[in-house]
């Protein structure tokens, strides 16, 4: 969301971003209290992309309705991973993404409640509404649906099956490798994703060794960024650069299995002990 | 996402798969730190010399593919050089030798030159010290 709040800013609309905790979690308190007579919308995400964390969007939801403001929430990690059903959080606007639940790239959907008046993005047609112009992707858009439908399916199987293969993962990684933490929570937390720092270690030369390995997964240091600029989000849960620098984030899906998680957690100590050998961070006994 | 070994010359692979001359050194001649935690990278290097010629040399580095494979092949450069031969060194050449660096991590082999500077440095301020003591 920050981008589209900075071209508004741009536009000379007043943005307040929120602080979050060492979890990651926006604190609904600080919601209510920050809402003026002014505030038009209000935006947070239901589950975030790199440290997992799941919001109290319902919460925030009551807040926002009580004070009579849109509230907005990007589902695009949480639809067909976790329920979202858009009445019992509360919103009035959700964002999703059909390639998050298996489906199509390039296609994605905006809940919008009935009442809430919104100006379109693209101006001319008037294909759906008049809110969007431009001819449907009509072959997204039924992928889109199918999608939806697996996942209705088979979401409450596969969300505790994730969940397991994910805590034995967090579990198997702080009890195997010493000095290195959970980022973000450690029960509100989107089934998928696991997101842990290493001390004394760089996240690129880990992605490299595991990708040697053939286990894929990503990091939020700078190496691997053209910014040179370690991760926002690790840096506002207050992670130090070096520890931001040394985070690892392990996405699940439908098709690992155990076995793969048993292969991260014979691999990866090697890997770090062979790089915290080389690493001038770790100090001499 | 792309394969991330894809972004790097097999040399560059290479070297930072089985890095050259990693390690501490014991009473170095002239040691270089460069870098920080907040820019991501950090390397140490050491150097031995003996009558003005790098008789061995060896690195730690905290970083990314390309910091470990700079500072291997700086190290893999610098030994058998004299000291005047070490200062001509420049980063270009340590990419080069590695068969090239992606832009973005050019800056890797700013550090290994720098970091070797460094190391010189500190190997001739010393020697003038002693030079200074023995006088």
């Amino acid at each position: 969301m920050i981008e589209p709040c900075k071209f508004l800013e741009r536009h000379g609309f007043k943005v307040t971003y929120l602080p979050v905790d060492e979890y990651g979690l926006v604190d609904p308190d600080s919601v209510r209290k920050t809402i003026t007579d002014k505030t038009i919308l209000i935006s947070i995400m239901h589950g975030n992309n790199e440290i997992g964390t799941i919001e109290p969007i319902a919460d925030i939801g009551k807040i926002a309705r009580d004070a009579g403001v849109y509230f907005h929430t990007d589902a695009v990690q949480t639809v067909g991973h976790i329920p979202t059903g858009v009445n019992e959080l509360g919103v009035n606007l959700l964002s999703m993404s059909a390639h998050k639940l298996y489906g199509p790239k390039g296609v994605g959907a905006l809940y919008i409640r009935k009442g809430t008046r919104l100006s379109p993005l693209i101006h001319g047609g008037d294909q759906e509404k008049g809110r969007r112009a431009s001819t449907e992707n009509v072959p997204g858009i039924v992928g889109l649906g199918k999608a939806v439908e697996l996942a209705q399916q088979e979401m409450t199987e596969e969300a505790e099956r994730l969940s397991f293969l994910r805590d034995k993962l967090i579990t198997g990684l702080q009890e195997g490798i010493d000095h290195s933490r959970l980022n973000g929570h450690p029960v509100n937390r989107l089934p998928n994703n696991v997101n842990v720092s290493i001390e004394y270690v760089e996240g690129e030369s880990m992605v490299l060794n595991l990708d040697l390995e053939g286990i894929c997964c990503s990091t939020g240091s700078a190496c691997t960024s053209s910014s040179l600029e370690p991760s926002h989000v690790l840096l506002a849960i207050n992670l130090s650069h070096e520890l931001a620098h040394g985070s690892l984030r392990f996405s699940l899906g439908k098709w690992n299995t155990e076995e793969d998680i048993d292969k991260v957690l014979n691999t990866l100590p090697g890997i770090i002990s062979r790089l915290r050998a080389m690493s001038p961070l770790v100090k001499k006994p | 996402m792309p394969d991330p070994t894809s972004l790097y010359s097999e040399k560059v692979m290479e070297h930072f798969r089985n890095p050259r001359n990693v390690g501490d050194m014991e009473n170095p001649d002239g040691t270089g730190h460069v870098g920080n935690p907040v820019c991501g990278d950090i390397m140490e290097l050491y150097i031995k010399v003996n009558d003005n010629t790098i008789t061995d040399a060896k690195f730690k580095t905290f970083g990314c593919g390309a910091a470990i494979a700079t500072s291997s092949m700086v190290t893999e450069m610098v030994i058998g050089k004299t000291i005047e031969e070490a200062l001509e060194i420049s980063n270009r050449a340590v990419a080069e030798a590695l068969g090239g660096l992606p832009p973005v991590k050019m800056h890797c082999s700013v550090l290994a030159e720098e970091a070797l500077k460094l190391a010189i440095d500190d190997y001739l301020a010393k020697r003038e010290k002693q030079d200074g003591e023995n006088e």
